[in-house]
């Protein structure tokens, strides 16, 4: 093998090439310009040298599951990275269906890369706990530092923040999204660089806590590139007005609480909100709205025509509120509404939005059984309305196969199809049957479907259905819903595309789980909780797939005695590692 | 920030997260299921029922008067863990009525946390979810027991600045009044004189809030 340190610029001694050394140093010019990870993976297929001038130019690297791969693995193979994308805890994990603890730490990875990436300008973490030590240390390490975006995750808080604030000088991006960040008293809007930053993109919505507007102001005030700024719910609708006033370069703008703060001080004019967003000439995006007073909307009419992206799922506004703004959005792209609005409302939304490529409606009452407002005649609207739709998300109490199947006719180009009927089990309300035609009909009709969430109540069918025709489907999540072990193993069956697989409470069992042998290495993971797998099981699939890392959480601390005992979580993943070392009491690995 | 999420009472309790270590290790929350035996999907559900089966503390004493997790919605209502799938920090915000958020420090600890002072009806209530919160520390419940065996003492900050003992006064003024709460290590709160006695102040809202 030859010595790679030789082939590293300004690394050991001088050798004089030789024509595979000729090739390589070609190879690396032309390989640089692939950015697509997938098409990197292919050509460091191809032989040993595109393998070695592969890992040579790769500057993006993408890990979808934090324990499929060690750091040091990593960074042994790729040496030249400059920006990290890496993911930890499932997506259940969100719905507090996984015990604290579990891990997804970023420490180790940290520590690999301070030492092997002195380069790294960007960072990007979804659902990892990263600690403020972290923070700091990303400062320390990393000099040319320039974007952090942590999604969903946990573990650090404002003393972190303000340490990163203050010694990333060229930091460009601090994008904050959904986070569960701790409060420690501590002001880190005041720690940015005093003379002046870089900052373009500032996101802290998901902040739970007041920060210091008078330093935000000013942070605002001496930031000339900044294009994106997301607000927390406490800064109010006058606050909002006295930072876009100093920015009208925005792009992307998380409005706070858009309401007004409750005192005005006698005699003072309320501020023209309308002249300032008119003044935004370059808004495309709008969020926030967390307390929104309906009353005030008509202050951002003058940017709704060149709106690209709303999100008013925090909104509490009526059809009619909706209606006042959404009829100016022609070329909306992107909404996420709360149900509030209706049916009426999204009949609005299918009138006039007819660019929409994704929708989401999110419900005000999370709970089964809740009113629901809005149902199966809103959903045949957006079909209706909405043909280029690729993406939905709709939470409802009622629906019918009908408004389904017209969805999958009518709107072809779905990649994503998300339905949450909340009440479980609940069947067509019109025909009382399962929603397994609907559902059906999506997988037949819409050929590029790459994700699908199902609900209500479903029977075996509707997954001999996705089996049969959801072969680009790559993730599918299944809540209360199946009869037996065929459901699940049509999908594994028929799904060769499947990589992500989340199931909770259906009645799948071992000999379903046995189906998907062949298939499990191909898969990013499985979860299955509250479903009818046996530990025996696990194990089983433990022992014939070595290259798997099977999880199982169950509720005692001590070891679960009975082999035939359902687990409550069987959680698995492939790995070219052993097992790791960081699991709690609570997880076994099998 | 204090967690109602019924499913954590299946696993086994351990913050270390917070990372404080002092004192013996909180005890596990067993739910009521028993183990070895096959559960059938509805036992997903009943982990906080409040009823002759509800929630265990350490000593066995039963909570069922305290409707364990939420003490808000209605009693018999089952609460599923994880549905609909929606991140707790959207629902949370669409919660009608707002919050009233207040930090907790405890002296000694790196982090400060949250509590929601509307998510309970009573001094009870509170005490028992800061306990579970920092569940390394015995928190002194004041009302039952005498200052000695306690670590640790809950004080809090009201509106005019002043450094009150929680339970000082009837719980709703508590809720109205209190900006933050503070754990003070027992030997520092010798200082603090509750300002009416706490007998009588204190049983009242006893009485008034375990009926």
């Amino acid at each position: 093998m030859r010595d790679i340190s030789a082939e590293v610029p300004g690394g050991g001694d001088y050798h004089p090439p030789c024509p595979d050394q000729v090739l390589e140093n070609v190879l690396e010019n032309v390989l640089q310009f692939l950015t697509s990870r997938r098409d990197r993976n292919a050509a460091s297929l191809v032989c040993k040298s595109w393998y070695r001038a592969e890992a040579l130019t790769r500057s993006e690297l993408f890990i979808g599951n934090c324990y499929a791969v060690t750091a040091r693995r990593v960074t042994e193979r790729f040496c030249r990275v400059n920006s990290v994308v890496l993911k930890g805890r499932p997506r259940f994990a969100d719905f507090s269906l996984m015990p604290p603890n579990w891990g997804a730490h970023f420490t180790p990875w940290l520590t690999a890369f301070g030492a092997a990436y002195h380069w790294l300008e960007k960072i990007y973490l979804k659902r990892m706990s990263i600690t403020d030590d972290d923070l700091a240390q990303i400062s320390l390490s990393f000099p040319s530092f320039k974007e952090l975006t942590l999604v969903c995750c946990d573990g650090f808080g404002t003393s972190g923040l303000a340490i990163l604030a203050s010694k990333s000088r060229q930091l460009r991006v601090l994008d904050l999204i959904e986070d569960e960040v701790n409060d420690d008293d501590v002001d880190w809007i005041s720690c940015f660089p005093e003379n002046g930053t870089c900052l373009e993109s500032l996101s802290f919505d998901c902040v739970e806590w007041p920060i210091n507007f008078g330093a935000l102001e000013r942070l605002v005030a001496r930031s000339p590139n900044l294009k994106k700024l997301r607000l927390n719910q406490f800064v109010t609708l006058g606050q909002l007005y006295q930072l876009i006033v100093r920015a009208p370069q925005l792009t992307h703008l998380g409005t706070g609480a858009f309401s007004p703060p409750e005192i005005w001080a006698q005699g003072s004019e309320e501020p023209d909100y309308e002249a300032a967003f008119s003044a935004c000439r370059s808004l495309v995006c709008l969020s926030g709205f967390r307390e929104v007073v309906p009353d005030y909307l008509p202050a951002i009419y003058p940017v709704c025509g060149k709106l690209i992206s709303l999100n008013f799922s925090y909104a509490n506004i009526n059809a009619e509120e909706l209606k006042s703004v959404i009829c100016h959005c022609n070329k909306l792209q992107t909404l996420w509404v709360l149900d509030t609005v209706r049916d009426e409302g999204l009949e609005a939304v299918a009138t006039t939005c007819k660019d929409l490529i994704e929708l989401r409606v999110f419900p005000i009452d999370a709970s089964e059984d809740s009113e629901g407002f809005v149902s199966e005649v809103g959903l045949t609207a957006i079909a209706e309305g909405c043909r280029k739709l690729q993406s939905i998300l709709y939470f409802c109490q009622r629906m019918t196969n009908a408004a389904v199947v017209a969805m999958s006719k009518n709107c072809p180009d779905l990649v994503v199809f998300r339905l949450c009927i909340m009440g479980r089990h609940r069947p067509d309300y019109l025909t009382n049957e399962p929603m397994d035609e609907g559902f059906g009909a999506i997988v037949m009709n819409c050929a590029k479907l790459t994700r699908l969430a199902v609900s209500g109540l479903l029977t075996d069918k509707a997954f001999s259905y996705i089996g049969r025709y959801g072969k680009l489907v790559r993730t599918l999540s299944v809540a209360f819903a199946g009869d037996s072990d065929s459901a699940l193993k049509y999908v594994l069956e028929g799904c060769s595309n499947l990589q992500k697989l989340e199931i909770r409470d259906s009645p799948f069992g071992d000999s379903a789980l046995r189906d998907g042998l062949h298939h499990y290495y191909n898969m990013r993971f499985l979860w299955m909780s509250s479903c009818r797998v046996t530990l025996q099981g696990c194990r089983e699939i433990a022992q014939t797939l070595p290259q798997m890392v099977v999880e199982v959480f169950t509720s005692e601390s001590t070891s679960v005695k009975d082999e035939d005992e359902y687990v409550d979580t069987l959680y698995m993943y492939r790995s070219l590692e052993r097992s790791r070392n960081d699991a709690p009491a609570y997880v076994r690995i099998l | 920030m204090v967690n109602h999420f019924p499913g954590f009472e299946t696993f086994a309790m351990d913050f270390k997260e917070t990372e404080l270590t002092l004192g013996p290790p909180g005890e596990f929350r067993v739910s009521g299921r028993k183990s070895g035996k096959k559960r059938g999907f509805p036992e997903m559900l009943d982990l906080n029922l409040s009823g002759p089966n509800g929630r265990r503390n350490d000593s066995g004493a039963q909570l069922e008067q305290e409707a364990s997790s939420s003490p808000k919605s209605p009693a018999a209502k089952e609460q599923l863990v994880g549905w609909p799938p929606l991140r707790a920090s959207r629902k949370n915000a669409m919660r009608s009525g707002g919050s009233n958020y207040v930090k907790v420090a405890v002296d000694g600890a790196p982090y400060l946390r949250k509590v929601d002072l509307q998510m309970y009806i009573s001094y009870e209530q509170l005490l028992k979810a800061l306990e579970d919160m920092f569940c390394y520390f015995t928190i002194r419940n004041y009302f039952m027991e005498p200052m000695n065996g306690y670590e640790y003492v809950p004080t809090y900050e009201d509106k005019d600045g002043d450094w009150m003992m929680v339970g000082d006064v009837p719980w709703k003024i508590f809720v109205e009044s209190c900006k933050r709460i503070r754990l003070m290590k027992g030997s520092e709160a010798a200082g603090l004189e509750p300002r009416t006695p706490p007998q009588n102040a204190v049983m009242e809202a006893a009485e008034e809030d375990s009926g």
